[in-house]
């Protein structure tokens, strides 16, 4: 069965449309209400939490529901439950809240269970640096949760973006009946800045994808590689089943390792098969540069100062923001590692999508990280220096 | 197996299987073992449903993992089997996402009380409108037979092989201190009772707890020395009295000691979404969208709102708590 993403324009309901003077974990809920989400479970934890109370009080006045659950293991299964039970729904945490996600997250990938989970990254390891910002988890994003899978990524860059961003993340989300994670981080997500809200006739959302067959016949799973099967929610008479364990089309357990071949592929394929859909990124200067700057979310605003200074010095310098960080646009990054002298990779963690970009650039040209241990943005003067570096 | 059925050709026996209307019977056989209890508390289910001429389409199952967990993916209704110990969070958000959903839990002690033991004192707190069995048999079957929340003190398991020395939960105490509405405990033999609390549960709102004794014949069984399922029957014959009413405090069990069963707790409060739709009725007013109605109550709302917010249909605010019986 061919999918094409039912798209329509959001529900005026949700949308207070002008501009706003707001933070991107505030973003983030108006994102999510313009998208048509209305189920939130969640858990309080900074520097997330102004994202669920932001949800808390809107969503009595759209018909929506809040719960805030015993803890984020709860939130998440909620998620599940709520999503078969016909919802659009979103939870938001930070670190250590996203770790107790990760079994959940897995019955999410293996049952193809559409949701939206922002993670507002912060220092860790363990309870780490609350307050202060990180991007330590991009690989948990990755990796997080046992067994093969793939999911996505989204990274903003600011409240605005986190507004977007949100909207995006559910209509990929429903699209490919998977969970989708928006990787912002606590910089972004306490920062007040303008946030534009257009009107509702002007927001493109995808609907999820419903079932229109017989009853009796409905097959939850299609194992294409490529695209997904349909969804039911419960009370419609289709009597569904779904289950963690390896599964044929109809949803029963079939532990076979055949079977898991077929499973697993799928899960993987229908990702990495859509990466050109799915991947965006913006470019700067990237024709003729010597040097490229891959950075994503908070960190590539900072990584900005750090290129407009080398320009001045004369170096050509162009910039990669990876706005869609899983699944990474490999070949992009294979691409451009053939025509550059380096790639600059600052980051706030110890050097995680580095050596993603390394094993893509796979000796073809210098890949320079920037590390941070967590807990403030880069200095600009550390990026200079590495693209200097990288230009030699 | 009667002479009839064994004379049956496969496909003909699960058409006419009586449970076949309630049963994904192209998944039989299950993987119960000889003597478990599990399969009579989902037949005294499907009784339950049966009489409470509900409509099936409208009723979800929802399970964790273990011998229990395997019931959503036997069941005929849309049901989700999830991961260890997260059946009651999964049915929270389904039930709140469709409240229109009768949703039921079917889970196992450890499942339930263990690993899931926060979202089931959770869900009692809050009287999330769910039915939710336990079919307890003091045991991790699944895994092969370890010490479980349930475990009476002094049993053999695999992981106390000398004995346990914890003390266990009492489930009814559990589920009536942390705000359940409705307890209740039978043993497997009380196929005909377990019916009808089940029949109660389903046709009542808020949060239902029905624990279920049934014997691990292949684990907790055998390596207790207790015979096979017929001997756990006349155990549950010989040392199990009803008691409706019973102050839960009383109900401990002690291992092959005499077990209280019945109707323990019965009371009315208002459930987790009516509390959500009475409050946010009050304080936010006329801007308030009700929750979750279906679309008789909504019309009733607006009929209502045309006269003014006094004349609002009244969610149960009270609490009684009478226990009654």
């Amino acid at each position: 069965m061919s999918q094409l993403p039912h798209k329509v324009t959001a529900d005026p309901k949700g949308v207070e449309s002008g501009p706003h003077f707001m933070d991107g974990d505030h973003a983030l809920a108006e994102g999510a209400l313009a998208a048509g989400c209305r189920f939130f479970a969640g858990y309080p934890i900074t520097p997330s939490t102004e994202t669920a109370e932001r949800f808390a009080e809107r969503c009595p006045s759209v018909g929506g529901l809040f719960i805030q659950m015993e803890d984020e293991i709860a939130s998440i299964a909620a998620l599940i439950g709520g999503a078969w039970g016909g919802q659009k729904v979103m939870t938001v945490t930070s670190g250590p809240g996203f770790s107790l996600m990760m079994e959940n997250i897995g019955l999410a990938v293996m049952t193809e269970t559409p949701m939206v989970i922002a993670n507002v990254q912060r220092g860790g390891p363990s309870t780490g640096l609350p307050t202060l910002t990180a991007q330590q988890d991009m690989m948990q994003a990755r990796w997080g949760s046992h067994g093969d899978y793939r999911a996505i990524s989204l990274v903003p860059d600011s409240p605005q973006e986190c507004f977007d961003l949100a909207i995006e993340a559910f209509n990929l989300s429903e699209t490919y009946r998977v969970p989708v994670f928006i990787m912002t981080d606590e910089t972004v997500g306490h920062m007040h800045e303008k946030v534009v809200i257009p009107p509702a006739d002007q927001i493109e959302v995808v609907e999820r994808n419903w079932y229109k067959g017989p009853k009796g016949e409905y097959r939850p799973y299609q194992f294409t590689g490529k695209d997904v099967a349909p969804m039911v929610k419960a009370g419609d008479g289709h009597r569904f089943h779904v289950t963690g364990l390896t599964h044929d089309e109809r949803g029963y357990p079939a532990l076979t390792p055949e079977q898991n071949v077929k499973v697993v592929s799928h899960l993987i394929n229908k990702i990495d098969s859509n990466v050109d859909k799915i991947s965006r990124v913006e470019e700067d200067g990237i024709e003729g540069a010597d040097v490229v700057v891959v950075s994503y979310g908070i960190t590539s605003r900072i990584a900005i100062r750090a290129v407009q200074e080398a320009r001045k010095s004369g170096l050509k310098v162009g910039v990669l923001r990876l706005i869609t960080v899983w699944p990474l646009c490999e070949n992009k990054i294979r691409e451009l590692a053939g025509k550059i002298k380096g790639f600059v990779v600052p980051e706030i963690n110890y050097g995680q999508i580095v050596l993603e970009i390394e094993r893509c650039a796979a000796g073809k040209c210098k890949v320079i990280s920037v590390n941070s241990c967590g807990g403030a943005v880069h200095d600009p003067e550390e990026i200079l220096t590495a693209i200097k570096e990288a230009a030699k | 197996m009667n002479d009839v059925a064994r004379n049956m050709d496969d496909a003909t026996f699960r058409q006419q299987n009586p449970m076949a209307e309630f049963l994904r019977m192209e998944r039989m056989p299950h993987i119960w073992c000889p003597g478990c209890g599990i399969g009579s508390v989902v037949t005294s289910f499907a009784e339950a449903v049966k009489e409470s001429g509900l409509d099936m389409d409208k009723i979800a199952v929802v399970s964790g993992i273990g011998c229990t967990g395997r019931v959503a993916g036997y069941v005929k209704f849309d049901s989700l089997h999830t991961t260890h110990g997260r059946a009651i969070p999964v049915a929270t958000g389904l039930k709140l996402a469709n409240p229109e959903l009768k949703v039921v839990v079917f889970s196992g002690d450890g499942d339930l009380t263990s690993i899931g033991g926060n979202h089931f004192i959770h869900a009692a707190r809050r009287n999330m409108d769910l039915v939710v069995i336990c079919v307890n048999n003091f045991t991790y079957g699944m895994t092969g037979g370890q010490m479980t929340p349930t475990t009476p003190t002094t049993a053999n398991a695999s992981t106390t092989p000398y004995g346990n020395y914890e003390y266990p939960f009492s489930l009814p105490f559990l589920a009536d201190a942390a705000g359940a509405t409705y307890v209740a405990r039978w043993t497997s033999l009380n196929a005909r009772n377990i019916t009808e609390s089940i029949g109660e549960a389903l046709n009542r709102k808020g949060f239902s707890f029905i624990e279920v004794i049934t014997p691990c014949t292949t684990l907790y069984q055998r390596r207790n020395r207790l015979g096979d399922g017929l001997d756990a029957m006349q155990y549950y014959h010989d040392d199990a009295d009803i008691e409706h009413g019973a102050d839960t405090r009383t109900v401990d069990i002690t291992f092959q000691g005499k077990l209280k069963t019945g109707k323990f707790v019965d009371r009315q409060k208002p459930t987790y979404l009516d509390a959500v739709n009475t409050h946010y009725a009050n304080v936010i007013g006329d801007d308030y969208e009700l929750y979750g109605k279906t679309p008789m109550e909504k019309k009733a709302e607006e009929d209502a709102k045309k006269h003014g917010i006094d004349d609002l249909p009244e969610p149960e605010l009270t609490c009684d708590s009478e226990d009654d019986a």
